[in-house]
């Protein structure tokens, strides 16, 4: 069928060879319009190396040379001297991988509660979960602010990492709409076998959803090393700082210096590329399921 | 159902009640002191006068009154519209073109994709920073580019026309997540569809206005959606540009003449730099209601303009 329609295509558009010609220009055409989106893409990434390992002196200058007259991979080393950024690194790996596992089992429980357990209340509870999503995070900032406060707890890394540990509304859904595709007569044989809605959640759902609780986890990481604002209220002291807040310390009121700003922000986001790569498939597949920003 | 007879003594209804709220506990605790607690006491506090250091004093509707009445507050919400308005469509628009030349059966499609998707993962804070670095004056990437092509260089963060386009401009290259999501939606056109076009006679538009555009409305109605919001939140770019212009400026990073003060920033200020809570507190309920009154406006729209599919 596919083979008649294109015949018949090509008898009343082309002569015979016209067609293919013609698609082989329209691909050409747009590789070649990917390829300079790809370069434009890329270009920054390669103009933040380029200058985080230049000299000063060419990297405040009117070079616009890719290549380093002299190759500086002392500025990585300096780095850590002008800023405590290894202790930036260690706090943030910290908070990420505590509100990995935070996110992880809190989302996960509570889907497993929308999606295989048969109450009522699921009904009422999924769209409340949903609502909540559009809620403005100023609203509740000061609030919490103040509670924090009275609590003696701003200046220490509990305001954020208790509201990980309370499960996000979106990686809520992520999970849930993965929990949904696995068949209901799994659980179902389960219970009337016995087992406990526990049991089945830790020995049957779990070990089939690596990859949502891959995505999750990653997405997590991924928000938490990034986040700015959470950090910039509640961490007052240096010690404490993640590498967000910590970038900021090598931007100088009136003379900044470009090379080490690039060498930080370069350390700053290969880690994130490293575990970008190696999660990519559950990645696409996370945004694709809910269209989440990373 | 059958499992209901082998229930034993607690009625087997009542026991998945019991496990369907203990397995949802960590979210219904979290919501009621995490959300529902401070949506309430925060509109308190919107009526009030409240500094942290003492307790707040009842004022009505003062701090509205003042807030509304200020003018870097209509500045603010000025920008804020600014960017509303223009950087939500130009991310999408610049997201569907890569996504349909995504979407051509091209070979190499995961590398350009993985490269499109990149720029997204890099932290906000380090991505403005190259951003501020690209875009410098002087020594920047771009108008040192634009200067070989003798066209007119902008002064990106030092004038105050150009402040927000250079944000629009360094906002398309994190336009990746929306690619995915778009290019998800257009592998998801029914390929009947697009025959049943070329019976038509339909031509290369007509397929893209009658065909691809509708098949794909719902994703474009939840990245305007998304986009909105996120602009209307918009906070950590607006405060590096400012730090890194080296711009204190009463105690604030506005921008030349205040035009990179954004609604969510001047919120920020209000609460931790001036420490008036309860104007704060007012601007949250405005943005609350503000975002929902668009969210809603969407919707309500969205009849118009969005279909879904016949599954």
């Amino acid at each position: 069928m596919e083979v008649n329609k294109s015949m018949e295509n090509s008898a009343a558009n082309d002569i015979r060879t016209g067609a293919p010609r013609r698609k082989a220009f329209k691909t050409l055409l747009t590789h070649l319009c990917l390829s300079v989106i790809t370069i434009i893409f890329i270009f920054p990434f390669i103009w933040m190396l380029s200058t985080s390992l230049k000299e000063f002196r060419e990297a405040s200058s009117l070079s616009l040379d890719l290549i380093p007259e002299k190759i500086m991979w002392q500025n990585y080393v300096d780095i850590f001297q002008k800023a405590p950024f290894g202790r930036y690194m260690i706090n943030t790996v910290f908070l990420a991988s505590v509100n990995v596992i935070g996110q992880v089992l809190t989302c996960s429980l509570v889907a497993y509660s929308l999606s295989h357990i048969n109450w009522k209340g699921r009904k009422y509870l999924f769209p409340i979960i949903m609502a909540t999503i559009l809620l403005p995070y100023q609203v509740t900032m000061i609030p919490l602010y103040i509670i924090y406060n009275k609590l003696k707890l701003v200046g220490t890394y509990l305001p954020l990492i208790i509201p990980a540990f309370v499960a996000a509304p979106v990686y809520i859904f992520l999970m849930r709409q993965f929990f949904m595709t696995l068949p209901p007569s799994i659980v179902h044989a389960a219970r009337i076998d016995g087992a406990s809605h526990l049991k089945i959640y830790a020995a049957v759902v779990v070990p089939l959803s690596k990859n949502v609780f891959t995505a999750v986890g990653v997405f997590t990481f991924l928000n938490t090393w990034s986040d700015f604002m959470g950090p910039l209220i509640y961490l007052n002291k240096p010690e404490l700082y993640t590498i967000s807040i910590g970038l900021k310390s090598y931007i100088g009121e009136h003379n900044t210096e470009w090379h080490y700003v690039m060498a930080a922000s370069t350390l700053a986001t290969i880690p994130l590329i490293i575990i970008f790569f190696f999660a990519q498939k559950q990645f696409i597949e996370g945004i694709n399921m809910t269209g989440i920003k990373g | 159902m059958q499992s209901c007879k082998g229930g034993g003594r607690m009625n087997n209804r009542k026991k998945e009640a019991v496990a369907g709220v203990l397995f949802a506990g960590p979210w219904i605790i979290g919501f009621i002191i995490f959300t529902l607690y401070p949506i309430v006491i925060s509109l308190y506090y919107s009526f009030t006068k409240f500094s942290v250091f003492k307790p707040p004093v009842f004022v009505g509707l003062q701090s509205y009154k003042e807030i509304i009445g200020n003018d870097l507050f209509l500045k603010s919400l000025a920008n804020t519209l600014y960017m509303a308005v223009f950087a939500t469509p130009a991310g999408i628009l610049f997201a569907l073109v890569l996504a349909l030349l995504l979407n051509m059966h091209i070979r190499g499609l995961s590398i350009y994709r993985t490269i499109f998707y990149i720029p997204t993962i890099v932290p906000q804070v380090a991505s403005t920073i190259l951003w501020v670095w690209i875009l410098n004056a002087r020594y920047g990437l771009l108008n040192n580019f634009l200067k070989m092509l003798g066209v007119y260089q902008p002064n990106w963060f030092q004038d105050p026309r150009f402040t927000k386009p250079a944000l629009i401009l360094m906002g398309l290259w994190t336009a990746g997540s929306s690619m995915v999501v778009l290019l998800a939606a257009l592998q998801d056109v029914p390929r009947t569809l697009y025959e049943v076009a070329d019976i038509d006679g339909a031509n290369r538009w007509d397929k893209f206005i009658y065909v691809v555009l509708p098949s794909i409305s719902p994703s474009v109605l939840y990245l305007l959606i998304t986009g909105l919001i996120y602009n209307f939140q918009l906070f950590t770019p607006a405060w590096i540009i400012g730090e890194s212009q080296g711009g204190l400026n009463q105690g604030v990073y506005g921008g030349p003449e205040n035009s990179l003060m954004f609604y969510a920033s001047f919120l920020y200020y209000n609460a931790f730099s001036y420490l008036k809570m309860g104007h704060a507190s007012a601007m949250a309920w405005i943005l609350f209601v503000i975002t929902a009154l668009v969210t809603w406006a969407a919707f309500k729209s969205s009849n118009k303009w969005v279909t879904y599919g016949g599954e």
